[in-house]
This record gives structure tokens, C-alpha cells and sequence, in this order.
């Protein structure tokens, strides 16, 4: 079996950093990455995007091509295409490539697998044609064009961000629906700290909003009771806002409520989670270098907890300087002052995740709203199992299913915990969460049968088709 | 002062559940003492078949009578417990494979029991049109079938409980003794219960009381690794095993496929964690395409293991405690002990309210594993190599 001495899944900027640090200081290093080149979500097709689309993406994405140039140079192992599909309690890892399951073994994992939209459970959220604001960023970033009848609901630094893009674009969006209350914003007012990094972020923050303004794109503020009508496919959104009631048509509706680490790999290592009551999620329990519960394993990036690509950057190459520091290398002040960098960029997210909070009607949905996809349970069902004495997730999925389809919980996981917990009169804090159990992503059953395991070469990890 | 109830039971899977239940029905009070949750283990975890097929001869007569109670579940628990009629077939696949089902017919007709059947190769395509062509034949139960293993432990629980019996989970029990004539049970965070009779349903874990009764006995945690698929299309109305390979699979409502067979992951009974080994696994995904060529096509959406209790012998210990009076053991079921679970917990509660019962257990005695009583489970009583 391959062994490697740090291996990181995810082609973001923290996967990327990490895996450039770490072959900077002469470990073996693999990254495995299930797009097709890299960038992760934030910096997609950046390598070859078109001056056009740089200008349409705005600076802080083009400046992921130097990363990613960066990265490409690094000597690190790139596999594009991979899905990891499990790793074991040793560290090996285990990944479908081309058609073929291969296995190597790592010292160090660095997981950097980023972060997941928020699932939004409402009425109609489920019909054909919605789809989530990351998803028109994927269209407009992979393929450079998105339908230009699109209305985004929700909240978030995203919704603002798809939308100025778009009108750059000359495709400006039909309506921003946005939930923020509007008393969230003195509360978060006041969670503000206003250093230059802070100043900067709200600068691009209030640029953003204030093209939507100039664009002339109908902004609803503080919507509440929404709804997405329509019969056989989405239609129309309804809600309440200004006092009075709204409906507007269009081809295309874009939830989003921020984004939350994804916690797949982390959930499936069994490591230690905790509830982040600020930004309304689990969070890995982390030391100051991004190390788990589980030794040798580390997180980085959105994965850890929300701050962002610069911040993302920083912790990547954080944990490799920590790897290094730990395998007897001489860090100097690198890994101090990188601290120090760490904390100044995350002195807006206080305000951030007070004004974004998801919206109360996400969080808490209707009895007849559907909240797991994949298996068709409604939050009614969820609180009924409850009321019967299913004392948590686990045994709800056990019960009901939910969480048991192909996503595994990743469209359902967080909004089942949040029911859950409300109905048991308290926060999801001391809850408990779906255990992940492998695949991590489906996978064929006759791909398992041919799999090889340890004694997988190098020349399949290479990528080289193995078929007959 | 200290409530004195008549039955401290510890452990709440399905044995435990179904015991506290049916003591319930006699009159009894009962507390349950669970350290994690009902069914956190073999009992919500395992894939659900009500099988009588195969089973190891000692453990016909308690299959039977666990099956009447599955024949009318709704009425004992109030709740369907997602039981679905099938047949159980399991599949020969040449013909030395063949000769063995028909030997084992045989013996279990010479015993006085009908329900085994063989099926030619004509009758098993009639059963299973989707097998392969290579198959022969195979040995079936024709009137039994699979439940929702958490939905059925969850509804003994709640039935039990609505009959009065209380239930303590995330309460580990830590220490047993006797005093005067109660036993007490000391759990982890100090707090101590008291009953007349004791009642060990532990499963993986039953060693640790079997130990402070004085009569320790080989307990392995195993887990075994089941796979689940996409919906296919419906194949498959039988509950199928093999008859030399490992396997089970069945098709559930919802079109997708439960296979598993007893292959078995890394158990880890301490941290109650279990690890899944993929290169295990591989050969049940193998088995499953080589017995149902339609699987190829089939896609992986989870896997699965929960942690068991394995007995050396490959059969549970079930009856009084060897040195003690009015305790009680119902445990190490060896991967195959959810169809037994309704009648396990009846004959237990006729045992510990009647002092008697008609039922053959002496075969699961504590005392096989003392001393000169050891012994290694042999051929001649069947297989106990099957899973649930």
C-alpha cells in the first residue's frame, strides 16, 4: 500500500495551502479532490477562466490563480476526481477514482473538505426549480451563464455576492428576498469590532448591496411566512414583507442561509463535535492548530468552523508548519505569526454570524414541511417521534429514516438536530448527531467487490485506468 | 427509602425489552437499566430477519415459539414492528451444497418439525426468478419474513413502559450483589437499585454481571458489517442466504437492498464503537453479484455494524444463574437472537414469576462454559452460524 506522510482531501484554498506547505517542507503529500481541477468551491475553474469572467467574479476570486499555480508547482500528489469514501481509524484512506477503489495510508489526514449550504426546509423547497444560491455560483463559475429570471431568498454574505456578480454580468437578478429581521442588525451592530480587516470586509459587504440598489433589483427586507408555490414545479414565491403580502413569479429560486462546516469526514473519524450556538452548527473540537480529538488529524478551512477563504488559506498552511514543528522541524515565528494573522482576519465573523443567523422560520419548520429529501419526512414526523420518546437523531433515523438516503444526512442532519432539540425543550448542544457511517459518497456495489484494498499500487493511485 | 421493585433487568435491546414486557403482563414491576439506549446495539442494528430456517436444533423449540408471538405482533405491542411476510430460502449452489440442505431437512423432519422444506432448482427460480443459473436448489421456510429491527425493540419499550415498567437509559450498571434477600445493582453514577430477581440481558457486555455472579463466561464482541443499496427494482420477495458463503439479503419495501451475512468489522466494546473492514466486505458485495447478477447494477448508499455479543459455541445462554438464586441470564444470542427476542422475553418472565417453564432450555445453561460442563458446539446440531 502507498503511504504517505500527509495526505489532504479537499482542493480549496485550505486544502491547497496545506498541501503546499506540507511538500514545502519535504513530507510525501497526497490531495485527493473530487473536482475535476482546482479551486474548491470559491476559487472553481479559476485556472482557466476567461479575463470576461474574471472581471464578472471580482478580485478576491482571481486571486485564487496564484494559489492554484502555487499548488500545481508544489509537488504535492494531485488526484482530481477522487472521492474519498472512507478512512479508517489508522488513517487509511480509501477513494474511487476513474471506476476503480483504490487504498493508501497516510501519518497526518488534513481535512479539508469545507463547508455545506444550510439545509432550508420551507414550503415547496423541494419542487423542480429551486435549487440553492451555491448552486448558480457552481453554473455561473463552471459554465459562466445562469438563468437570468432567478430570485434568492434567504440571508448571507452570498446572496449579496451571486447577486453583484450577476449584474456585472449583464444578468441581474429578478428579486432578493432577504430574511433578516431588521432589529438584527443593531444587535450586530454591536458585536462589531472595527479594525481595518473588519472595515474592509463591510466595504465589499455595502459595495455589494449597494449594486444590487443601483442595478435597480426589488429587494424585500425582513420577509417572513415564505412559501414557494407552484404545481409540479416552482412557480412563484409568497411571503410577507413591509406589511404586506408579495408574490412573484420566476423561472428560477435560490435558497440560502450560509453555510456550515461539512462534517462528514470528521463524524466518521468519531471525533468531538460541539454545537456553536453563534453560527447555529456543529464544529469540530479543535486545539490552536486545527487538531481533532483523534490525533493526527486535522481540519482546516470552513470545515472547522465558518471564517472564510483567507482564513481558510491561513489554517491550511497552519497545520502542515504544525506537522513539521511536531516531526522536529525548526518553525521559527512562522506558525506565531500566523496566529496573529488567524485572528485579525476573524474579527468580523461576531458580526456576521449575528446579522446571518439563519432565519427562525429555517430552524424551526411547519409540521407539513418536508426536511429529510431523500426519504420524504416531514418535521411533523420528526416531532411526533419525539412526543413518543425517541430520545435523538439516531434513533429518528433508525425510526424513520431520515438520514438514511443517499445524501446521509447532508440536506437533513442540522434541521432534524434543531427539531429535535426544540421539541425536547432544549438546544442541540448536549444532542447527539447521525453517526456517519462509509461510503461517504455512493458507491457502486461491484466497485466494492473488485476493490483491492492494501494491496493497491502506486500505479492505481496514480490514476492509471486498471480495467479490463 | 429505597424503591424495591420485583425485577432489575440489565440491558434494554430486544431480550431485556421483550423480558420486562412479559413480566409486566404477570404483574410484575419492573426497572430496566440500559447504559446507553434501547436498541443502541445488536437489537437496532442487526438486519431484521424473522427466520426460523437453519437454526441450531437446541433452538428450534424457542424459535417456535417466538414465531407464534411474531404471527400476531401488532396485538402484543401494538405496533406492526414493520413486519413483512417472506419466505426464508437459503440457496444451494452446486450440488455438494444441495446434499447438505437435504441432510439437514431430513434431520429436522426426523425431530418432529415440518417448517424446513427443499426446494429444486425449478421451484427456487419460481421463488427467486432473478438467481443465477448457476443455483441448484435450496432449503426454505416458506411462512416467516422481516421486521424493522429499531421500529420492534422501540415498540417493546414503549409497550412495557406503558404497562408500568420503568426504564434508566444512559445508566450503566456497575456493580451486582445480593443483600439479604434483594439484589442490588450499583450503576456508574452511584445510584443503586434494588429488586427480587435479577435478570442479566447484556448482550456483548453480559460478562461483566456473569462474573460478579461468580460464573464468568466467554463473551465476544463482533460486529457484523451490513450494506445497504440504492432502490432497485423490485427482484427479490424472499429473505435469501446461502448455504456454504456468507450472505443474507433482502429486498425492503422501498426497493432497497439489506445485505449482510456475518462478515465481521472491528468491534470495539469499550468506546461502543465498531469499524467497518472493507476488504471483508468486498466479498460480500462479490457473493451478492455472483448470486444475483441484477446486483451488479446496484449502488452502495451506507454501511453498517453494531457491536454483538458471540458466544463460543455459537448459541446464547439463557436460564438461572448457576450460583445464585433468582438471578437470571438471557444473553450472547451470536448474531442471530432477533427472531427469539418476543419469546425469549416470555419464557424468562415464566421463569422468574412461575419459577418453571415448558420450553427446552436446558441446552443454553451457564454451565456449559464450567469447568468439565465445557464443551464445542458440534455439527450434529445445526448450524448457529447464521445471522439475522
Amino acid at each position: 500500500m502507498t503511504h504517505y506522510d500527509v495526505a489532504v482531501v479537499g482542493a480549496g484554498p485550505a486544502g491547497m495551502s496545506a498541501a503546499i506547505e506540507s511538500a514545502r517542507w519535504g513530507f510525501s503529500t497526497v490531495l485527493f479532490d473530487e473536482q475535476a481541477a482546482p479551486g474548491g468551491q470559491i476559487y472553481r475553474a479559476v485556472e482557466h477562466a476567461s479575463p470576461q469572467m474574471l472581471g464578472v467574479l471580482g478580485d478576491d476570486y482571481a486571486s485564487g490563480k496564484s494559489l492554484v499555480a502555487e499548488f500545481r508547482d508544489s509537488g504535492a500528489v494531485y488526484l482530481p476526481g477522487a472521492t474519498v469514501w472512507n478512512i479508517g481509524s489508522e488513517l487509511q484512506i480509501n477513494f474511487s477514482r476513474l471506476g476503480t477503489s483504490s487504498e493508501v495510508s497516510a501519518g497526518s489526514l488534513i481535512v479539508a473538505s469545507g463547508a455545506v449550504e444550510r439545509p432550508t426546509p420551507m414550503p415547496g423547497w423541494t419542487l423542480p426549480g429551486v435549487v440553492t444560491a451555491g448552486a448558480c455560483q457552481i453554473l455561473l463559475k463552471a459554465h459562466g451563464l445562469i438563468d437570468d429570471n432567478v430570485i434568492f431568498i434567504g440571508s448571507g454574505p452570498l446572496l449579496w455576492l451571486i447577486s453583484s456578480q450577476m449584474i456585472v454580468a449583464g444578468r441581474k437578478p429578478t428579486a432578493i428576498v432577504e430574511t433578516v429581521p431588521l432589529a438584527r442588525y443593531g444587535v450586530a451592530l454591536r458585536k462589531l469590532s472595527l479594525d481595518l480587516t473588519a472595515i474592509k470586509y463591510l466595504r465589499k459587504g455595502a459595495a455589494m448591496m449597494w449594486a444590487a440598489k443601483r442595478a435597480g433589483v426589488p429587494i424585500y427586507r425582513d420577509a417572513r411566512e415564505i412559501a414557494i408555490e407552484g404545481t409540479g414545479r416552482a412557480e412563484a414565491v409568497s411571503f410577507h414583507a413591509n406589511g404586506q403580502y408579495h408574490r412573484l413569479e420566476a423561472s428560477l429560486f435560490a435558497l440560502h442561509q450560509g453555510v456550515v462546516p461539512n462534517q462528514q469526514i470528521t463524524r466518521l473519524l468519531q471525533c468531538e463535535h460541539e454545537w456553536n450556538q453563534h453560527q447555529r452548527c456543529f464544529v469540530p473540537v479543535l486545539d490552536s492548530y486545527g487538531e481533532e480529538s483523534v490525533s493526527n488529524v486535522f481540519v482546516v478551512g470552513d470545515g472547522a468552523g465558518i471564517g472564510g477563504a483567507k482564513v481558510a488559506a491561513l489554517q491550511g498552511r497552519r497545520a502542515a508548519k504544525r506537522i513539521a514543528q511536531r516531526a522536529g522541524e525548526e518553525v521559527g515565528t512562522e506558525l506565531a505569526d500566523l496566529q496573529t494573522r488567524l485572528s485579525r482576519e476573524m474579527t468580523i465573523r461576531p458580526f456576521l454570524e449575528t446579522l446571518y443567523a439563519p432565519s427562525a422560520a429555517v430552524v424551526a419548520p411547519a409540521d407539513t414541511t418536508t426536511v429529510c429529501r431523500c426519504e420524504e419526512m416531514t418535521a411533523g414526523q420528526i416531532r411526533q417521534a419525539v412526543d413518543i420518546g425517541v430520545p435523538g437523531p439516531n434513533q429518528v433515523k433508525s425510526l424513520l429514516r431520515s438520514g438514511m438516503g443517499p445524501c446521509q444526512g447532508r440536506m437533513c442532519g442540522l434541521a432534524v438536530a434543531e427539531i429535535i432539540a426544540q421539541r425536547q425543550g432544549g438546544s442541540p448542544c448536549g444532542a447527539d448527531y447521525y453517526r456517519i457511517r462509509p461510503p461517504l459518497k455512493p458507491l457502486p456495489l461491484s466497485e466494492l467487490a473488485s476493490f483491492n484494498g492494501a494491496s493497491t499500487d502506486s500505479s492505481q493511485v496514480q490514476g492509471a485506468p486498471s480495467h479490463d | 427509602m429505597t424503591e424495591v421493585v420485583d425485577l432489575v433487568v440489565i440491558g434494554g435491546g430486544i431480550h431485556g425489552c421483550s423480558a420486562a414486557l412479559h413480566a409486566a403482563m404477570r404483574g410484575l414491576s419492573v426497572i430496566v437499566i440500559e447504559k446507553d439506549s434501547v436498541a443502541r446495539h445488536a437489537s437496532g442494528v442487526n438486519a431484521g430477519g424473522v427466520r426460523r430456517l437453519g437454526r441450531h436444533f437446541a433452538e428450534i423449540p424457542i424459535s417456535q415459539r417466538s414465531m407464534e408471538l411474531w404471527n400476531d405482533i401488532e396485538a402484543l405491542v401494538d405496533d406492526d414492528c414493520g413486519f413483512t411476510r417472506a419466505p426464508v430460502i437459503n440457496v444451494a449452489e452446486n450440488e455438494a451444497e444441495f446434499e447438505t440442505v437435504e441432510n439437514r431437512a431430513a434431520k429436522v423432519r426426523a425431530l418432529g418439525y415440518e417448517h424446513e422444506v427443499i426446494l429444486d432448482q425449478t421451484q427456487l427460480r419460481e421463488y427467486l426468478p432473478a438467481v443465477s443459473h448457476h443455483c441448484v436448489g435450496g432449503i426454505a421456510t416458506i411462512d416467516e419474513g422481516f421486521a424493522l429491527p429499531y421500529q420492534t425493540t422501540f415498540a417493546f419499550q414503549r409497550k412495557a413502559r406503558s404497562l408500568g415498567v420503568k426504564f434508566r437509559e444512559g445508566q450503566a450498571a456497575a456493580r451486582v450483589w445480593r443483600q439479604g434477600p434483594d439484589w442490588k445493582v450499583e450503576c456508574l453514577d452511584g445510584e443503586i437499585f434494588t429488586g427480587r430477581f435479577l435478570l442479566n440481558c447484556a448482550g456483548a457486555w453480559a460478562d461483566n454481571v456473569a462474573s460478579q455472579l461468580g460464573e464468568p463466561v466467554p463473551v465476544e464482541a463482533v460486529a457484523p458489517m451490513m450494506i445497504v443499496t440504492n432502490p432497485m427494482p423490485r427482484f427479490c420477495d424472499v429473505v435469501v442466504g446461502a448455504t456454504a458463503r456468507p450472505l443474507s439479503l433482502k429486498q425492503m419495501r422501498n426497493g432497497t437492498v439489506v445485505i449482510g451475512g456475518g462478515r465481521l468489522g472491528r468491534a470495539e466494546p469499550s468506546t461502543n464503537a465498531s469499524e467497518m473492514l472493507f476488504e471483508q466486505l468486498r466479498l460480500t458485495a462479490e457473493t451478492a453479484i455472483s448470486m444475483f447478477p441484477i446486483m451488479a447494477s446496484a449502488t452502495i448508499i451506507r454501511t453498517w455494524s453494531g457491536i454483538e455479543g458471540m458466544m463460543s459455541d455459537g448459541i446464547p445462554v439463557i436460564g438461572r444463574s448457576s450460583t445464585q438464586e433468582n438471578a437470571f441470564h438471557a444473553f450472547g444470542f451470536s448474531t442471530h437472537g432477533f427472531q427469539m427476542g418476543p419469546g425469549v422475553g416470555a419464557i424468562m418472565a415464566e421463569l422468574i414469576a412461575t419459577g418453571a417453564t415448558d420450553v427446552p432450555i436446558e441446552p443454553f445453561s451457564i454451565t456449559r462454559f464450567s469447568g468439565s460442563h465445557a464443551r464445542k458446539n458440534d455439527a450434529q446440531n445445526g448450524s448457529a452460524l447464521e445471522m439475522d
